[in-house]
Protein backbone atom coordinates (compact mmCIF):
# COMPACT_ATOMS: atom_id res chain seq x y z
CA UNK A 1 0.00 0.00 0.00
CA UNK A 2 1.01 3.16 -0.61
CA UNK A 3 -0.18 6.17 0.53
CA UNK A 4 1.47 9.41 -0.98
CA UNK A 5 2.73 11.68 1.30
CA UNK A 6 2.15 15.17 -1.17
CA UNK A 7 -1.06 13.94 -1.91
CA UNK A 8 -2.01 14.00 2.18
CA UNK A 9 -0.68 17.32 2.68
CA UNK A 10 -0.82 19.51 -0.69
CA UNK A 11 -4.61 20.76 -2.22
CA UNK A 12 -5.43 20.27 -5.16
CA UNK A 13 -5.67 23.06 -7.52
CA UNK A 14 -8.83 22.93 -9.33
CA UNK A 15 -8.99 20.58 -12.63
CA UNK A 16 -5.54 19.22 -11.68
CA UNK A 17 -5.49 15.53 -13.04
CA UNK A 18 -5.82 12.51 -10.35
CA UNK A 19 -4.88 9.28 -11.43
CA UNK A 20 -4.61 6.21 -9.80
CA UNK A 21 -1.40 3.79 -9.92
CA UNK A 22 -2.09 0.34 -10.23
CA UNK A 23 -0.46 -2.27 -7.97
CA UNK A 24 2.93 -4.07 -8.90
CA UNK A 25 2.95 -7.55 -8.36
CA UNK A 26 4.55 -9.28 -5.98
CA UNK A 27 8.28 -10.80 -7.22
CA UNK A 28 7.57 -14.27 -8.31
CA UNK A 29 4.09 -14.17 -9.33
CA UNK A 30 4.52 -13.86 -12.86
CA UNK A 31 6.83 -15.71 -15.36
CA UNK A 32 10.66 -14.15 -16.19
CA UNK A 33 10.21 -13.36 -20.04
CA UNK A 34 13.33 -15.38 -20.48
CA UNK A 35 12.77 -18.88 -19.63
CA UNK A 36 15.36 -21.36 -21.15
CA UNK A 37 12.78 -24.98 -20.55
CA UNK A 38 10.56 -22.95 -22.80
CA UNK A 39 12.54 -22.57 -25.80
CA UNK A 40 10.55 -20.13 -27.76
CA UNK A 41 11.25 -17.70 -25.07
CA UNK A 42 14.66 -17.61 -26.27
CA UNK A 43 14.37 -15.01 -29.30
CA UNK A 44 11.34 -13.84 -28.50
CA UNK A 45 11.99 -11.89 -24.98
CA UNK A 46 13.21 -8.10 -25.05
CA UNK A 47 16.69 -7.83 -23.43
CA UNK A 48 17.46 -4.42 -22.74
CA UNK A 49 16.12 -2.84 -19.72
CA UNK A 50 12.57 -2.36 -19.69
CA UNK A 51 11.78 1.46 -19.03
CA UNK A 52 9.54 2.38 -16.51
CA UNK A 53 5.70 3.57 -17.79
CA UNK A 54 4.23 5.94 -15.48
CA UNK A 55 0.07 5.42 -14.75
CA UNK A 56 -1.27 8.12 -17.09
CA UNK A 57 -4.44 8.78 -18.52
CA UNK A 58 -3.73 5.86 -21.53
CA UNK A 59 -2.47 3.53 -18.98
CA UNK A 60 -5.48 3.93 -16.39
CA UNK A 61 -8.11 3.76 -18.79
CA UNK A 62 -8.82 0.66 -21.76
CA UNK A 63 -11.09 -1.00 -24.30
CA UNK A 64 -14.41 -1.68 -22.77
CA UNK A 65 -15.22 -4.27 -25.00
CA UNK A 66 -18.48 -6.20 -25.05
CA UNK A 67 -21.79 -5.97 -25.82
CA UNK A 68 -21.66 -5.41 -29.89
CA UNK A 69 -19.38 -7.93 -29.70
CA UNK A 70 -20.99 -11.29 -28.11
CA UNK A 71 -23.73 -12.92 -28.05
CA UNK A 72 -25.14 -14.85 -24.73
CA UNK A 73 -24.10 -18.22 -26.73
CA UNK A 74 -20.66 -17.17 -27.07
CA UNK A 75 -20.24 -18.35 -23.35
CA UNK A 76 -21.60 -22.15 -24.25
CA UNK A 77 -19.12 -23.67 -26.74
CA UNK A 78 -21.19 -26.89 -26.62
CA UNK A 79 -23.75 -25.41 -28.97
CA UNK A 80 -24.07 -24.05 -32.25
CA UNK A 81 -23.30 -27.22 -34.15
CA UNK A 82 -25.03 -29.39 -35.85
CA UNK A 83 -24.59 -32.09 -32.74
CA UNK A 84 -22.76 -31.93 -29.42
CA UNK A 85 -19.04 -32.36 -29.25
CA UNK A 86 -17.07 -35.44 -27.76
CA UNK A 87 -15.99 -35.51 -24.76
CA UNK A 88 -17.09 -34.53 -21.02
CA UNK A 89 -19.44 -31.71 -20.43
CA UNK A 90 -18.01 -29.31 -17.98
CA UNK A 91 -18.82 -25.81 -16.47
CA UNK A 92 -16.44 -23.23 -15.93
CA UNK A 93 -17.36 -20.47 -13.65
CA UNK A 94 -15.85 -17.93 -11.10
CA UNK A 95 -15.43 -14.17 -10.60
CA UNK A 96 -13.20 -11.91 -11.96
CA UNK A 97 -11.81 -9.48 -9.39
CA UNK A 98 -8.96 -6.95 -8.17
CA UNK A 99 -6.04 -7.24 -6.28
CA UNK A 100 -8.13 -5.00 -3.78
CA UNK A 101 -10.97 -7.57 -3.52
CA UNK A 102 -13.18 -5.76 -5.89
CA UNK A 103 -15.40 -7.66 -8.62
CA UNK A 104 -15.34 -6.63 -12.09
CA UNK A 105 -17.67 -6.49 -13.58
CA UNK A 106 -18.91 -5.66 -17.66
CA UNK A 107 -15.13 -6.97 -18.89
CA UNK A 108 -14.69 -9.37 -21.60
CA UNK A 109 -13.60 -12.82 -20.99
CA UNK A 110 -11.94 -14.73 -23.90
CA UNK A 111 -11.21 -18.27 -24.22
CA UNK A 112 -10.06 -20.86 -26.21
CA UNK A 113 -9.03 -24.56 -26.11
CA UNK A 114 -8.37 -27.95 -27.84
CA UNK A 115 -11.31 -30.22 -28.27
CA UNK A 116 -11.66 -33.63 -26.11
CA UNK A 117 -8.88 -35.73 -28.24
CA UNK A 118 -6.42 -32.82 -27.63
CA UNK A 119 -6.61 -30.92 -30.89
CA UNK A 120 -6.72 -27.03 -31.55
CA UNK A 121 -9.12 -26.39 -34.91
CA UNK A 122 -6.66 -24.58 -36.75
CA UNK A 123 -4.64 -25.09 -39.97
CA UNK A 124 -0.93 -25.31 -38.36
CA UNK A 125 -1.65 -28.02 -36.01
CA UNK A 126 -0.23 -31.47 -37.14
CA UNK A 127 -0.94 -33.47 -33.81
CA UNK A 128 -2.58 -36.67 -35.16
CA UNK A 129 -6.18 -36.38 -33.20
CA UNK A 130 -8.99 -36.22 -34.54
CA UNK A 131 -11.05 -32.81 -35.25
CA UNK A 132 -14.31 -32.72 -33.62
CA UNK A 133 -16.76 -31.52 -35.99
CA UNK A 134 -18.87 -29.96 -33.66
CA UNK A 135 -16.64 -28.26 -31.64
CA UNK A 136 -14.36 -25.16 -32.17
CA UNK A 137 -12.93 -24.31 -28.64
CA UNK A 138 -13.37 -20.76 -28.98
CA UNK A 139 -15.99 -18.74 -26.49
CA UNK A 140 -16.77 -15.35 -24.86
CA UNK A 141 -18.54 -13.97 -21.73
CA UNK A 142 -18.56 -10.67 -20.51
CA UNK A 143 -18.75 -10.36 -16.37
CA UNK A 144 -21.68 -9.21 -14.73
CA UNK A 145 -22.22 -6.90 -12.21
CA UNK A 146 -20.78 -9.15 -9.49
CA UNK A 147 -17.49 -9.91 -11.94
CA UNK A 148 -19.01 -13.13 -12.37
CA UNK A 149 -18.98 -15.17 -15.22
CA UNK A 150 -19.67 -18.70 -16.72
CA UNK A 151 -19.03 -21.32 -19.47
CA UNK A 152 -20.22 -23.99 -20.44
CA UNK A 153 -17.30 -26.15 -22.26
CA UNK A 154 -15.91 -30.28 -22.50
CA UNK A 155 -12.74 -30.73 -21.17
CA UNK A 156 -9.85 -30.46 -23.10
CA UNK A 157 -7.35 -32.80 -23.93
CA UNK A 158 -3.36 -32.73 -23.20
CA UNK A 159 -1.21 -33.07 -26.63
CA UNK A 160 2.23 -33.41 -27.78
CA UNK A 161 4.48 -30.37 -28.62
CA UNK A 162 8.10 -30.10 -30.05
CA UNK A 163 9.84 -28.26 -26.88
CA UNK A 164 11.66 -30.90 -25.08
CA UNK A 165 11.50 -35.13 -25.48
CA UNK A 166 8.14 -36.66 -25.14
CA UNK A 167 6.50 -32.88 -24.06
CA UNK A 168 2.85 -32.71 -23.57
CA UNK A 169 1.26 -29.92 -22.26
CA UNK A 170 -1.21 -30.06 -19.49
CA UNK A 171 -5.12 -30.02 -20.04
CA UNK A 172 -5.77 -26.61 -19.83
CA UNK A 173 -8.07 -23.58 -21.24
CA UNK A 174 -6.59 -20.12 -22.14
CA UNK A 175 -8.22 -17.07 -20.49
CA UNK A 176 -7.77 -13.54 -21.98
CA UNK A 177 -9.13 -10.38 -19.91
CA UNK A 178 -9.24 -7.12 -20.10
CA UNK A 179 -10.55 -5.62 -16.86
CA UNK A 180 -10.96 -2.12 -16.73
CA UNK A 181 -7.91 -0.54 -17.85
CA UNK A 182 -5.12 -0.75 -19.92
CA UNK A 183 -2.68 -1.76 -16.83
CA UNK A 184 -4.79 -4.52 -16.12
CA UNK A 185 -4.15 -7.07 -19.22
CA UNK A 186 -4.00 -10.64 -18.37
CA UNK A 187 -3.70 -13.79 -20.55
CA UNK A 188 -3.12 -16.85 -18.56
CA UNK A 189 -4.30 -20.48 -18.84
CA UNK A 190 -6.69 -22.59 -16.56
CA UNK A 191 -5.34 -25.98 -15.07
CA UNK A 192 -7.21 -28.48 -13.88
CA UNK A 193 -6.50 -30.05 -10.36
CA UNK A 194 -4.27 -33.91 -10.13
CA UNK A 195 -2.80 -33.24 -13.51
CA UNK A 196 -0.02 -35.58 -13.63
CA UNK A 197 1.56 -33.85 -16.39
CA UNK A 198 1.93 -29.69 -14.02
CA UNK A 199 5.11 -31.03 -12.31
CA UNK A 200 6.69 -31.50 -15.88
CA UNK A 201 5.51 -28.55 -18.31
CA UNK A 202 7.77 -25.81 -18.45
CA UNK A 203 5.10 -23.08 -19.08
CA UNK A 204 3.22 -23.53 -15.83
CA UNK A 205 6.45 -23.94 -14.27
CA UNK A 206 7.68 -20.89 -15.88
CA UNK A 207 5.63 -18.90 -12.72
CA UNK A 208 8.63 -19.01 -9.80
CA UNK A 209 6.45 -18.69 -6.78
CA UNK A 210 4.90 -22.06 -6.37
CA UNK A 211 1.40 -20.80 -4.29
CA UNK A 212 1.17 -18.15 -7.54
CA UNK A 213 1.77 -21.36 -9.82
CA UNK A 214 -1.41 -23.13 -7.99
CA UNK A 215 -3.61 -19.53 -8.71
CA UNK A 216 -3.85 -20.72 -12.34
CA UNK A 217 -5.62 -24.16 -11.09
CA UNK A 218 -9.33 -24.46 -11.08
CA UNK A 219 -11.19 -26.45 -8.05
CA UNK A 220 -13.90 -29.19 -8.68
CA UNK A 221 -16.99 -28.15 -7.28
CA UNK A 222 -19.16 -30.42 -6.59
CA UNK A 223 -22.37 -28.11 -5.31
CA UNK A 224 -21.76 -26.92 -8.45
CA UNK A 225 -21.65 -29.86 -10.35
CA UNK A 226 -25.32 -30.29 -12.11
CA UNK A 227 -26.45 -33.91 -11.60
CA UNK A 228 -26.78 -36.12 -14.55
CA UNK A 229 -25.27 -33.07 -16.68
CA UNK A 230 -21.80 -31.40 -15.96
CA UNK A 231 -19.33 -31.51 -13.81
CA UNK A 232 -17.97 -27.99 -12.71
CA UNK A 233 -14.72 -26.16 -11.98
CA UNK A 234 -14.57 -22.44 -9.99
CA UNK A 235 -11.84 -20.72 -11.36
CA UNK A 236 -11.69 -17.07 -9.74
CA UNK A 237 -8.87 -14.52 -11.51
CA UNK A 238 -7.64 -11.71 -9.75
CA UNK A 239 -6.57 -8.82 -11.97
CA UNK A 240 -4.03 -5.82 -10.53
CA UNK A 241 -6.34 -3.35 -8.65
CA UNK A 242 -5.45 0.38 -7.31
CA UNK A 243 -3.40 1.30 -5.08
CA UNK A 244 -4.97 2.79 -1.90
CA UNK A 245 -5.16 6.90 -1.76
CA UNK A 246 -5.91 9.19 1.01
CA UNK A 247 -9.24 10.33 -1.52
CA UNK A 248 -10.92 6.70 -1.87
CA UNK A 249 -10.31 6.08 2.04
CA UNK A 250 -12.08 9.27 1.89
CA UNK A 251 -15.13 8.72 -0.19
CA UNK A 252 -13.61 10.84 -2.64
CA UNK A 253 -15.11 10.52 -5.95
CA UNK A 254 -12.51 10.55 -9.29
CA UNK B 1 -3.44 -5.05 -0.12
CA UNK B 2 -5.58 -8.04 -0.43
CA UNK B 3 -5.73 -10.53 -3.04
CA UNK B 4 -2.87 -12.28 -5.01
CA UNK B 5 -2.64 -11.61 -8.83
CA UNK B 6 -3.02 -14.64 -10.94
CA UNK B 7 0.08 -15.44 -13.08
CA UNK B 8 0.12 -14.72 -16.98
CA UNK B 9 0.72 -17.32 -19.00
CA UNK B 10 1.69 -17.40 -23.04
CA UNK B 11 -0.98 -16.81 -25.58
CA UNK B 12 0.27 -19.88 -27.82
CA UNK B 13 0.48 -20.50 -31.06
CA UNK B 14 -2.93 -20.29 -31.81
CA UNK B 15 -4.38 -17.05 -30.18
CA UNK B 16 -3.70 -15.21 -33.39
CA UNK B 17 -5.78 -17.35 -35.40
CA UNK B 18 -8.45 -18.23 -33.07
CA UNK B 19 -9.93 -14.83 -31.69
CA UNK B 20 -9.13 -11.95 -34.20
CA UNK B 21 -12.41 -10.50 -34.77
CA UNK B 22 -13.48 -8.97 -37.94
CA UNK B 23 -13.10 -5.18 -37.44
CA UNK B 24 -9.87 -6.23 -35.17
CA UNK B 25 -7.40 -3.79 -37.16
CA UNK B 26 -9.53 -0.92 -37.99
CA UNK B 27 -9.89 1.01 -35.09
CA UNK B 28 -12.40 3.48 -37.39
CA UNK B 29 -14.02 2.06 -40.65
CA UNK B 30 -11.68 1.62 -43.88
CA UNK B 31 -11.51 5.05 -45.59
CA UNK B 32 -12.62 7.53 -42.70
CA UNK B 33 -11.34 10.76 -43.06
CA UNK B 34 -8.17 11.51 -41.47
CA UNK B 35 -7.43 7.77 -41.13
CA UNK B 36 -3.26 6.46 -40.82
CA UNK B 37 -2.71 3.08 -41.36
CA UNK B 38 0.48 1.81 -39.42
CA UNK B 39 1.81 -1.34 -40.84
CA UNK B 40 5.00 -2.78 -39.62
CA UNK B 41 6.65 -6.19 -38.93
CA UNK B 42 6.93 -7.87 -35.24
CA UNK B 43 10.56 -9.67 -35.49
CA UNK B 44 12.71 -12.12 -33.17
CA UNK B 45 16.33 -12.55 -32.32
CA UNK B 46 17.46 -13.67 -35.17
CA UNK B 47 15.56 -10.98 -37.33
CA UNK B 48 12.79 -13.82 -38.33
CA UNK B 49 9.56 -12.58 -38.83
CA UNK B 50 7.31 -14.05 -35.72
CA UNK B 51 4.91 -15.00 -37.83
CA UNK B 52 2.14 -16.28 -34.38
CA UNK B 53 1.87 -12.45 -32.73
CA UNK B 54 -0.65 -10.73 -31.60
CA UNK B 55 -0.42 -7.15 -31.43
CA UNK B 56 -3.17 -4.49 -29.31
CA UNK B 57 -3.26 -0.83 -29.70
CA UNK B 58 -4.93 1.37 -27.05
CA UNK B 59 -5.16 5.21 -27.81
CA UNK B 60 -6.80 8.43 -26.92
CA UNK B 61 -8.92 10.26 -29.59
CA UNK B 62 -7.89 13.14 -31.99
CA UNK B 63 -8.71 15.17 -29.20
CA UNK B 64 -6.87 13.51 -26.88
CA UNK B 65 -10.16 11.69 -25.06
CA UNK B 66 -10.88 8.84 -23.73
CA UNK B 67 -14.46 7.35 -23.90
CA UNK B 68 -14.35 5.57 -20.21
CA UNK B 69 -15.46 6.03 -16.48
CA UNK B 70 -11.74 6.64 -15.43
CA UNK B 71 -10.78 9.49 -17.86
CA UNK B 72 -10.89 12.20 -14.50
CA UNK B 73 -11.77 15.27 -17.12
CA UNK B 74 -15.58 13.66 -17.13
CA UNK B 75 -17.27 12.50 -20.30
CA UNK B 76 -16.82 12.60 -23.88
CA UNK B 77 -19.40 14.68 -25.42
CA UNK B 78 -20.50 11.67 -28.10
CA UNK B 79 -20.68 9.67 -25.77
CA UNK B 80 -19.57 5.70 -25.05
CA UNK B 81 -19.38 4.87 -29.35
CA UNK B 82 -17.17 7.92 -30.57
CA UNK B 83 -14.08 6.45 -30.51
CA UNK B 84 -13.70 2.53 -29.53
CA UNK B 85 -9.78 3.43 -29.41
CA UNK B 86 -8.79 -0.38 -29.74
CA UNK B 87 -7.33 -2.11 -32.45
CA UNK B 88 -6.06 -6.09 -32.55
CA UNK B 89 -4.07 -7.25 -35.10
CA UNK B 90 -2.61 -11.09 -35.88
CA UNK B 91 0.72 -10.86 -37.49
CA UNK B 92 0.68 -12.88 -40.87
CA UNK B 93 3.16 -15.38 -42.10
CA UNK B 94 6.00 -12.01 -42.54
CA UNK B 95 5.46 -11.49 -39.40
CA UNK B 96 3.44 -8.10 -40.91
CA UNK B 97 0.67 -6.03 -39.12
CA UNK B 98 -1.67 -3.42 -39.95
CA UNK B 99 -3.68 -1.37 -37.78
CA UNK B 100 -5.93 1.73 -39.42
CA UNK B 101 -6.80 4.32 -37.39
CA UNK B 102 -6.88 8.18 -36.49
CA UNK B 103 -3.88 10.17 -35.00
CA UNK B 104 -4.06 10.75 -30.97
CA UNK B 105 -4.04 13.89 -29.41
CA UNK B 106 -1.68 14.99 -26.87
CA UNK B 107 -2.67 14.69 -23.19
CA UNK B 108 -2.38 16.47 -19.85
CA UNK B 109 -0.11 13.97 -17.89
CA UNK B 110 -0.26 16.11 -14.78
CA UNK B 111 2.56 18.57 -13.32
CA UNK B 112 2.03 20.64 -16.01
CA UNK B 113 3.24 18.25 -18.55
CA UNK B 114 2.08 17.40 -21.82
CA UNK B 115 2.04 13.75 -23.35
CA UNK B 116 3.02 14.01 -26.75
CA UNK B 117 0.43 11.97 -29.13
CA UNK B 118 0.86 8.42 -28.69
CA UNK B 119 -0.47 5.31 -28.67
CA UNK B 120 0.18 2.22 -25.96
CA UNK B 121 0.57 -1.15 -27.88
CA UNK B 122 0.75 -4.95 -26.40
CA UNK B 123 2.74 -7.82 -28.06
CA UNK B 124 1.11 -11.10 -27.62
CA UNK B 125 2.92 -14.15 -29.27
CA UNK B 126 3.63 -17.72 -28.89
CA UNK B 127 7.22 -17.69 -26.36
CA UNK B 128 6.39 -14.52 -24.65
CA UNK B 129 4.99 -15.59 -20.96
CA UNK B 130 3.84 -12.29 -20.34
CA UNK B 131 2.94 -9.41 -23.07
CA UNK B 132 5.44 -6.98 -23.98
CA UNK B 133 4.54 -3.08 -24.05
CA UNK B 134 5.63 -0.72 -26.43
CA UNK B 135 4.87 3.40 -27.06
CA UNK B 136 4.61 4.47 -30.90
CA UNK B 137 5.19 8.00 -31.31
CA UNK B 138 4.68 10.09 -34.70
CA UNK B 139 7.32 11.57 -36.28
CA UNK B 140 5.74 14.96 -37.30
CA UNK B 141 5.62 15.59 -33.22
CA UNK B 142 9.09 16.34 -32.90
CA UNK B 143 8.72 19.17 -30.35
CA UNK B 144 6.01 17.46 -28.44
CA UNK B 145 8.01 14.44 -28.44
CA UNK B 146 10.76 16.57 -26.94
CA UNK B 147 8.53 17.28 -24.16
CA UNK B 148 7.24 14.45 -23.69
CA UNK B 149 7.60 12.97 -19.74
CA UNK B 150 8.14 8.97 -21.21
CA UNK B 151 10.31 9.45 -23.89
CA UNK B 152 12.40 11.84 -21.58
CA UNK B 153 13.65 8.45 -19.56
CA UNK B 154 14.48 6.34 -22.52
CA UNK B 155 17.61 6.53 -23.82
CA UNK B 156 18.52 9.00 -26.42
CA UNK B 157 19.90 6.55 -29.24
CA UNK B 158 16.86 4.35 -28.21
CA UNK B 159 14.53 6.90 -29.12
CA UNK B 160 14.44 5.99 -32.47
CA UNK B 161 12.66 2.83 -31.78
CA UNK B 162 9.31 4.39 -30.82
CA UNK B 163 9.07 6.89 -33.27
CA UNK B 164 7.05 5.97 -36.26
CA UNK B 165 8.28 6.43 -39.50
CA UNK B 166 6.68 8.28 -42.59
CA UNK B 167 5.53 5.34 -45.60
CA UNK B 168 3.88 7.40 -47.93
CA UNK B 169 0.90 9.20 -47.86
CA UNK B 170 -1.52 8.01 -45.00
CA UNK B 171 0.92 5.32 -44.37
CA UNK B 172 3.12 5.44 -41.04
CA UNK B 173 5.99 2.24 -40.48
CA UNK B 174 6.56 0.89 -36.88
CA UNK B 175 8.60 -2.22 -36.75
CA UNK B 176 9.10 -4.22 -33.18
CA UNK B 177 12.02 -5.68 -32.75
CA UNK B 178 12.14 -7.91 -29.97
CA UNK B 179 16.14 -7.84 -29.58
CA UNK B 180 18.81 -7.28 -31.66
CA UNK B 181 20.90 -3.66 -32.14
CA UNK B 182 17.35 -2.32 -33.30
CA UNK B 183 15.42 -3.85 -30.33
CA UNK B 184 12.70 -1.93 -29.62
CA UNK B 185 11.97 -0.16 -26.27
CA UNK B 186 9.43 -2.02 -24.42
CA UNK B 187 8.03 -0.67 -21.01
CA UNK B 188 7.39 -1.79 -17.20
CA UNK B 189 3.97 -1.07 -16.38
Amino acid sequence: MTVSQHRLVMPHAPGELILPTYAKPEPGNHPPLDFPPYKSTGLRHPTKALVLLPHRLTEVTGPLLGDDLITMQDADLTTGHAGEPQGQRIIVFGQVRDSGGKPVPDTLIEIWQTNAAGRYRHSREHHPAPLDPNFDGVGRAITDQGGRYRFITIQPGSYPWGNHYNAWRPAHIHFSLFGRAFTQRLVTQMYFPGDPLLPLDPIYNSVPDEKARQRMIAAFSIEDTQPEWALAYRFDIVLRGREASIFEDEGHDH
Amino acid sequence: MGELLTPSQTVGPYFSMRLPWDQGPYVVPAGTPGAITIIGRLLDGAGDPIPDGLIETWQASPEGRFAHPDDPRGPVPDGDKAFRGFGRAPTGHDGSFKIVTLKPGALPAGDGQVEAPHIDVSVFSRGMLDRSVTRIYFPDEPEANAADPVLAQVPDERLVTLIAVPAGDGLLRFDIHMQGPAETVFFDL
